[in-house]
């Protein structure tokens, strides 16, 4: 435990409204690895947004804490990277102002960093498109250059919001791949919070599922290696996969009563 | 047979362009035949023409006093007067907003205040206008100020509330600050917004600039009015109306293509 990059301890989150105090998630503890790729999936209202937004430190855990290289985390630090589930690229700005927005708001904007948010949007086939605006750009090149703009304050640790579930099938599996390889490359660790059990089964090297009122940990599943090694599209055929997707799945149908 | 989409293309075009052209040669025909009808009605005495006087006499009225040099003058001091009362009252209303969304407390204390300023009507205010600025430009100004300034901040202030929770998340999440979040958020996103409350409130500054001048003034085209009125010169104030009306609507479009430059620019 003393190893892990990123820790979640004992953490349990209480909404307080006029009407009611809800408890959206109850003492969630887990830790992730560094270079390690965790998914969290569960059923709607589980609490997968709050669990990422205490990890980011946008919410200050009602008790509990989150600790990041044995350092409590207290606000958001430019370590942690958020992606969100819509892309939210400011309209009124160049997909590379988009891109470098992070550095601006840290005073950072340079030369060097320019040129590094060219390279990073070549590399995800948007060179062409630095001087677009987000209306030209359809939603998986949006998707993309969120991307950019999360990697860009070079974050070690990257918190994904169901970045792929407002895209169509076909875009959602390549940008599956291409997250996974940029992010294996940069050397990233990184937390996915999804509702589709393979993707997170194909992306990741463990998955927890998470059950709902309040939102609590119910197992977590460590994925084979040579699912791992995979890249996820084929990794949905490797041997046991659905095995897995099953034994999640039940896990999951179960809390439904 | 063949489709040629050039030609269906062409075709659409065509018929566009001529239903412009009928939409335009109508719309001239109107007013042609309102001034005819006029003149003729005054000519005659279908109507008073004392009371509405008739166009040539309002043309004749108008080479006169353009000839002699004694309208402009009013219709600079009226037009600045416009210009700055809405220009003012929409950077004013833009602070406002800006310091109310700064302080959610300040929000909730001044709730019911902007409520009861809003729902006021303003020109009940001009006496204390004239006291307060001075029979003249001061309190024309301060009229065209308070008409306009209360509902620019009630309508920006809601834009900015209105901005996505999630942008707000995504510049948090870089560590932004909540002055980051207003200089890359909130206003940009309201920029729109707060460029078609200029739209309107050169509206309200025409109300407020006409009705201080009623009031107070010694000239401008609202002074104009009050005193044809009292020395029973319709001409006069048919005239000025007739001025008010053009200048008002060439400045509402100019105020349009300011909004489309703006806003194909940011």
């Amino acid at each position: 435990m003393s190893d892990s990059l990123l820790v979640m301890e004992k953490v349990t989150y209480i909404y307080v409204t006029k009407q009611q105090a809800i408890t959206a998630i109850e003492n969630i503890s887990f830790s992730v690895q560094e270079g390690e790729f965790v998914s969290l999936v569960g059923p709607s209202g589980c609490g997968k947004t709050t669990v990422l937004s205490c990890l980011a430190g946008l919410l200050k855990p009602t008790a509990g804490r989150v600790l990041l290289d044995g350092q409590q985390v207290r606000g958001p630090t430019r370590r942690i990277g958020y992606m969100l589930q819509s892309d939210y690229l400011f309209s009124w700005k160049t997909i590379l102002d988009n891109a470098l927005i992070g550095l601006k708001v840290e005073g950072q904007v340079s030369k060097e960093a320019e040129e590094q948010a060219t390279y990073l949007l070549n590399e995800l086939g948007l060179g062409h498109y630095k001087h677009s605006f987000p209306s030209q750009l359809s939603g998986g090149m949006r998707q993309r250059a969120a991307l950019v703009r999360t990697l860009m304050t070079n974050p070690d640790i990257l918190l994904l919001d169901e970045p792929f579930s407002a895209l169509d099938y076909q875009t959602r599996l390549k940008l599956e791949d291409l997250v996974s390889s940029i992010l294996k490359k940069h050397k990233k660790t990184a937390v996915l919070v999804t509702h589709d059990i393979g993707e997170a089964i194909a992306m990741s090297d463990r998955v927890i599922v998470l059950g709902k009122n309040p939102g609590r940990i119910k197992k977590e599943v460590v994925v084979p290696d040579h699912i791992r090694q995979a890249v996820p599209f084929y990794a949905r055929e490797e041997q046991g996969f659905y095995d897995l997707v099953r034994l999640i799945w039940k896990e999951l149908e179960y809390d439904e009563d | 047979m063949k489709i040629d989409p050039k030609l269906i293309h062409q075709t659409f075009l065509r018929n566009k362009r001529r239903e412009r052209i009928k939409v335009t040669l109508v719309q001239i025909i109107i007013l042609i035949s309102f001034f005819i009808f006029w003149e003729v009605a005054a000519h005659n005495g279908w109507i008073d023409p004392l009371l509405f006087s008739q166009p040539s006499r309002i043309w004749a009225l108008l080479v006169e006093k353009v000839m002699d040099g004694s309208l402009l003058p009013h219709i600079w001091i009226t037009l600045l007067e416009t210009v700055v009362g809405f220009l003012l009252g929409t950077l004013a209303g833009t602070v406002l907003a800006s310091i109310i969304w700064w302080s959610p407390f300040l929000d909730k204390v001044l709730e019911p205040y902007l409520v009861v300023l809003n729902s006021m009507p303003k020109v009940a205010l001009g006496p204390l206008f004239i006291v307060g600025f001075g029979p003249g430009f001061g309190s024309v100004m301060a009229m065209a100020v308070a008409i306009t300034v209360i509902i620019t901040t009630i309508t920006i202030y809601t834009s900015f509330k209105e901005v996505d929770e999630n942008y707000i998340k995504v510049i948090r999440s870089f560590g932004g600050k909540k002055g980051h979040v207003f200089q890359y958020v909130v206003f940009p996103a309201s920029f729109p917004t707060i460029i078609s409350t200029l739209k309107v409130n050169v509206g309200l500054a025409w109300v407020g600039v006409i009705v201080g001048e009623y009031l107070v003034a010694k000239e401008g085209l609202g002074y104009l009015i009050i005193y044809g009125f009292q020395v029973f010169n319709f001409t006069l104030v048919m005239l000025s109306l007739l001025i008010i009306a053009c200048i008002a609507a060439l400045m509402y479009q100019g105020v349009y293509y300011l909004e489309r430059w703006l806003l194909n620019n940011k």
